[in-house]
């Protein structure tokens, strides 16, 4: 199978300060990936890098085997969408024109959207669950609310990728089960492959087609949950102590943290 | 892709219309309205008429308020479409030209200028340009890094660039001696009424292309508001985009100072006006806030010209006076 997203010996780095060092992977078309990893680990330049967002120091990213420098800035935003940590809170407009916003990539000079791409975003808010909220401002929205709103507006981008940065972060469980959900749904009704950074290691457990564990800017393991969700893994990576068992909702493992120098029991 | 309009090209068509005649309007009432006798009637009859008699009222209309009344339109556009620039791309509502001190730093690029014996253009407008350019690399210089996005950290380098403005303009005030001194002084209050139509020509063959390429900036504005990542991914290439409305904004601004000094708050009123009227989308308020400006400066200088007893004042008081209580009202209503 040829990969959508070839990442080769890709190194990334702020001044003085290496970041990512000589990652390679792949990520397969129409997948569920997620990267994990502890704090700094280099989670959000990897996502930021893939969108095109950051320059890369070293190697090469590919996106079906074209380099990623050699999309012209429109034509990538017309094949990957991308959903940051907090989008804009105080922002003024309505889920609608947000929405719609994603059909920039397909406009002309002026910006107006034809009947055709206010359909496609009419589709992608009824898909996300918030058709009821549409005409409500970002503003007025809770987080989870808010965060649904983003993703419409990349799924109106009609991209073939979309990269995601903690979509989940700081959001209640039923949000963060809704928000997952709908992940899982993009990859299987609607065929696109998404790349996302998550903290919470058992959602990305119970929903990765396959994970990427990331530590001090090197990949530690890359496969299936069952395959990087080990115990000495793990706990060497993220410095603690955990178990892992088997989860006894379903067929994926389960993390479980342990406390650190005190036991509380 | 596209098939027919949307609802927001009908929207952006009914705004300009309403607009446009509020302009309209305001520009018949302008040419109409002044201490002389010269009136609506007048308009009229002086077009209409070839009588001899009708000369005086004719100079009046077309060769003093006229170009006045232009002049204001313009003036009123550019800091208006100035101020919804700063607004959108600081992401601040209470950004503005003039608070941010970039006003200021044209200001003392003009004065240079008028010291120099410049002509008002392009020599003052080219010194004020460069005072304009120079005020905002030393305010980007002091926000600049991780607080460059920050709210207060912008605002706050703008006042205290302004208040460093105001002391440069006082100093090279105190060691002007001759009659150019009256000329600052007149000028730096927002004054409209040393207009002639060849400089307001000018200016419009500057401005209305600079108008051109902000509208055409109009939905990028719209996606910088998500965050400068969110845009970067949906097309919009962040820092020439900035730069180019900045580099515009800056020259807009410095023309208008070059031609009719210090006016505040257009760029702060006219742009929230119209936000509350007809929503945050830019392809809408661009065209909104050049006829919406155009119209407010206009009957601000109509209010300079009518409200004194005798004589006038200049422009700037009246914006001055409407522009900086709404100024405290937004700064307390954003502390909230």
């Amino acid at each position: 199978m040829n990969a959508i997203l070839r990442i080769d010996r890709v190194s990334c780095a702020y001044p003085q300060n290496p970041v990512l060092r000589e990652l390679t992977f792949q990520v397969n078309p129409g997948e569920l990936f997620i990267v994990i990893g502890p704090n700094g680990s280099g989670k959000t330049t990897l996502i930021k890098a893939l969108a095109g967002l950051l320059p890369i120091s070293g190697g090469e990213i590919f996106l079906r085997e074209q380099a990623l420098k050699q999309y012209g800035q429109k034509d990538l935003a017309r094949q990957v969408a991308y959903v940051a940590q907090t989008g804009a809170v105080d922002n003024p407009f309505t889920i609608k024109e947000m929405v719609l916003m994603g059909r920039s990539p397909y406009l002309g000079v002026l910006g107006i959207e034809g009947e055709l791409d206010i359909e496609i975003a009419r589709q992608a808010i009824e898909f996300t669950g918030l058709s009821q909220l549409a005409n409500r401002r970002l503003d007025s929205l809770s987080g989870g609310e808010r965060q649904r709103a983003f993703i419409a507006r990349a799924i109106c981008q009609q991209p073939e990728l979309i990269l995601l940065d903690e979509p989940t972060a700081a959001l209640d469980l039923a949000h963060q089960i809704r928000i997952m959900d709908l992940m899982q749904r993009m990859k299987t009704n609607q065929g696109a492959t998404v790349v996302m950074v998550s903290h919470d290691i058992n959602l990305a457990a119970m929903y990765a087609d396959r994970l990427l564990l990331l530590v001090d800017g090197h990949i530690r393991a890359c496969g299936s949950p069952s395959q990087v969700i080990d115990e000495k893994l793990l706990g060497a990576a993220y410095s603690c102590r955990l178990s892992v068992d088997q989860s006894p909702c379903g067929d994926w493992p389960m993390v479980n943290q342990m406390p650190g120098e005190k036991s509380r029991r | 892709m596209n098939t027919k309009p949307s609802s927001l090209f009908v929207k952006m068509t009914m705004v300009s219309l309403v607009l446009a005649l509020l302009f309209l309007a305001a520009m018949v009432a302008g040419l109409a309205m002044g201490s002389s006798g010269a009136s609506l009637d007048s308009i009229w009859t002086t077009l209409s008429s070839e009588d001899a008699s009708q000369s005086m009222e004719q100079a009046i209309i077309w060769r003093i308020r006229f170009p006045r009344v232009l002049l204001a339109a313009l003036v009123g556009a550019a800091l208006s479409l100035g101020g919804l620039v700063f607004q959108a791309l600081l992401k601040n509502p209470l950004a503005e030209p003039y608070i941010l001190g970039i006003s200021g730093g044209a200001a003392i690029g003009g004065i240079i200028g008028i010291i120099l014996g410049l002509s008002r253009i392009p020599g003052v407008s080219i010194t004020a340009f460069a005072g304009s350019l120079a005020t905002l690399v030393l305010i980007i210089f002091i926000s600049s890094g991780r607080a460059f996005l920050v709210k207060d950290a912008l605002l706050l380098s703008g006042v205290m660039v302004n208040a460093f403005c105001t002391a440069v303009i006082m100093f090279l005030l105190s060691i002007t001696q001759d009659d150019r001194l009256h000329n600052i002084i007149f000028w730096l209050m927002g004054d409209l009424s040393a207009s002639q139509i060849h400089h307001v020509i000018m200016l419009a063959a500057i401005l209305l292309p600079c108008f051109m390429v902000v509208f055409i900036y109009s939905n990028k504005m719209n996606l910088l508001l998500l965050g400068s990542d969110m845009a970067a991914s949906m097309g919009v290439r962040v820092r020439q985009v900035t730069l180019v409305l900045l580099v515009i904004t800056s020259l807009m601004i410095s023309l208008t100072v070059s031609q009719c000094g210090l006016i505040g708050f257009v760029g702060l009123v006219i742009p929230h006006l119209l936000r509350l009227l007809c929503g945050p989308d830019h392809r809408v308020l661009v065209p909104a806030c050049i006829l919406g400006g155009g119209a407010y400066m206009v009957v601000c200088d109509l209010l300079a010209r009518v409200l004194p007893p005798q004589g006038e004042m200049p422009g700037g008081v009246i914006t001055a006076m409407i522009g900086a209580p709404l100024f405290i009202l937004l700064l307390r209503r954003s502390k909230r």
